[in-house]
């Protein structure tokens, strides 16, 4: 379909070959999404990399009490609707009564008070922002019930040698759950194009701007908003192939030997 | 923080530890829980300070998001679709994932590779072409029999959810049927039980850890799905997703918040009730397989 020119109204498709992707290429808008995405998904997949397998290992490792209390609130952002949040974060970031704000009021840090939804240059990071809470339990478990697997007698090994804990975060843990670090890669990379069109079309709508304009929420509007079908299928697939690619890279880049306990 | 440091450090981890697990549930605890108050509170009080406490139990917002914004109509529509989506989807996906795992026949490793390449598509990705597709069919009925059922049609929405999916239940459901032992299989092929027999009395009964985990996934998935239900769903039926949607677009131009956050409140209940009850078999069943559209 990406190869035709088909309008909503004509109801014709006629043939044009790649003339869709070549009017893709000198596309500002959609080279504004490009980047508005690629920020997104290494944003989100770092601090939800770095926050989860954190307190992934707290869980597993300390004995908490509450621990299990702790697991459970994590995980409830993951059951909420992707509606709802953007419900949710629309009340945290408004700028009058909103939460955010009105923290920064009480604690008369008025600098820091913006307008999180209407500024051009801060909204992305806001939408990141919400993309990351609802990303970090979900990540959480999966990082925790691959801990859970490793062998204590590791651990204690390495505490009778002296190792501090971090020494044995870095040297044991991390090595051995490097695996399902790799496959979570590739599920930040998906879930992440995914997901931003989703809150993205119910909290934004892709303005101020198309400054949160994003892949699909692209293709999305040009293909349904703007019944250019071939053109947003034609994105569809530029975006598809290129989720491809880009987890096919970060998988090699991030190839180790698999270790065996 | 190395072992010489002493417990000093030792107790400063401890309490770094808590400080960020705390900082973290806040963070989750509060907005939830902001929402929940704010769907009882009245219209003034959101001019205030967002961090007042509710006034009275101002239980007019629902009554409001009910009556005038039809929440109760998505609410219906919502479980309709839910619960027929369910049922196609069990329906289709056990037998298959049965045979996939157990059969060897013609044609066994290409349908499997097949399925699994379907993990790969995301629903956002094919909403549209399937809008147009039952467009299409949609004229097409209209000349043979005068009208066009497929649009706005909670069957067929709940029909393509079931589609969507398949390939990850029949994934996650064959990967557990493969660990099943197939000496019961023997055993009741000696007892003299046909393959229908065989599957219904002995392997589904085995298969219900995995069988709930795959209802409960779906259920959040079916439940929280709102672009598939925008796009298909221009007219009438819309689900409660979509509904919310609306009633925020609506309220916010209104000014008018209570209802809007009631009709959240709404959304978010059944899950997590639903949650509450089976945290442990959701959060368990994650590792079975986990990939999140």
């Amino acid at each position: 379909m990406s190869l035709y020119r088909w309008g909503g109204f004509s109801n014709t498709k006629e043939f044009v070959g790649f003339d869709n992707f070549i009017t893709l290429w000198n596309d500002v808008d959609f080279i504004q999404s490009f980047q508005n995405s690629i920020l997104l998904i290494v944003v989100v997949a770092i601090f939800t990399l770095l926050i989860a397998v954190f307190f992934a290992a707290v869980l597993t490792k300390e004995t908490i009490p509450g621990g299990n209390f702790f697991r459970v609130i994590f995980y409830v952002p993951n059951i909420l609707s992707i509606v709802v949040i953007a419900g949710v974060f629309s009340a945290i970031y408004d700028p009058s009564s909103g939460l955010l704000n009105s923290i920064f009021g009480t604690l008369s840090l008025e600098n820091f008070q913006q307008m999180w939804l209407g500024d051009q240059d801060i909204i992305i990071y806001s939408v990141a922002g919400a993309l990351v809470w609802q990303a970090i339990g979900y990540y959480m478990v999966m990082y925790m019930s691959s801990m859970a697997s490793i062998p204590p007698s590791f651990y204690e090994a390495a505490s009778l040698e002296g190792a501090s804990k971090w020494k044995q975060f870095t040297n044991i843990t991390l090595p051995l759950i490097w695996n399902t670090i790799r496959t979570t890669l590739t599920f930040y990379i998906i879930s992440t194009i995914n997901l931003s069109f989703l809150l993205v079309k119910a909290m934004t709508g892709g303005g101020p701007d198309g400054s949160t304009e994003v892949f699909l929420s692209y293709m999305y509007d040009q293909a349904y908003g703007n019944s250019t079908y071939g053109y947003g299928m034609a994105i569809g697939v530029v975006v598809f192939i290129f989720s491809f690619a880009l987890a096919a890279i970060v998988n090699h880049i991030t190839k180790r030997d698999v270790l065996e306990y | 923080m190395s072992k010489s440091n002493g417990p000093r450090t030792e107790v400063l981890f401890k309490l770094f530890i808590y400080v960020a697990l705390i900082t973290l549930a806040i963070f989750i605890i509060v907005p939830v829980g902001w929402v929940f108050l704010a769907s009882i509170k009245e219209n003034a009080e959101f001019y205030g300070s967002p961090w007042a406490m509710p006034v009275g139990f101002h239980f007019e917002n629902f009554i409001e998001a009910f009556n005038e914004a039809q929440m109760g109509e998505y609410l219906l529509n919502s479980i309709v679709v839910t619960v027929f989506a369910l049922l196609i989807l069990l329906v289709v996906a056990l037998p298959a994932a049965y045979v996939l795992s157990r059969f060897k026949f013609r044609g066994n490793g290409f349908i499997n590779s097949f399925v699994k390449a379907g993990l790969f598509i995301n629903v956002s990705y094919i909403a549209v072409p399937i809008f147009l597709m039952l467009l299409d069919w949609n004229t097409v009925m209209n000349t043979i029999f005068g009208e066009g059922l497929l649009l706005n049609n909670r069957l067929v929405l709940a029909f393509i959810y079931a589609a969507t999916a398949l390939p990850f239940t029949i994934f996650l459901l064959s990967s557990y049927f493969e660990t099943l032992p197939s000496d019961f299989e023997e055993a009741a092929s000696i007892d003299g039980a046909g393959y229908y027999r065989t599957m219904f009395s002995v392997m589904l009964p085995m298969a219900i850890p995995s069988i709930v985990i795959v209802i409960l996934f779906n259920f959040l998935l079916f439940w929280n799905e709102y672009i598939l239900a925008l796009t298909l769903m221009p007219g009438e039926n819309q689900t409660l997703p979509v509904g919310l949607l609306n009633l925020m677009a609506a309220e916010r131009s209104a000014v008018n918040y209570g209802p809007m956050y009631a009709g959240m409140v709404i959304v978010m209940l059944p899950t997590l009730i639903l949650y509450i009850f089976v945290q442990k078999r959701l959060t368990q069943g994650m590792t079975v397989g986990g990939l999140k559209g």
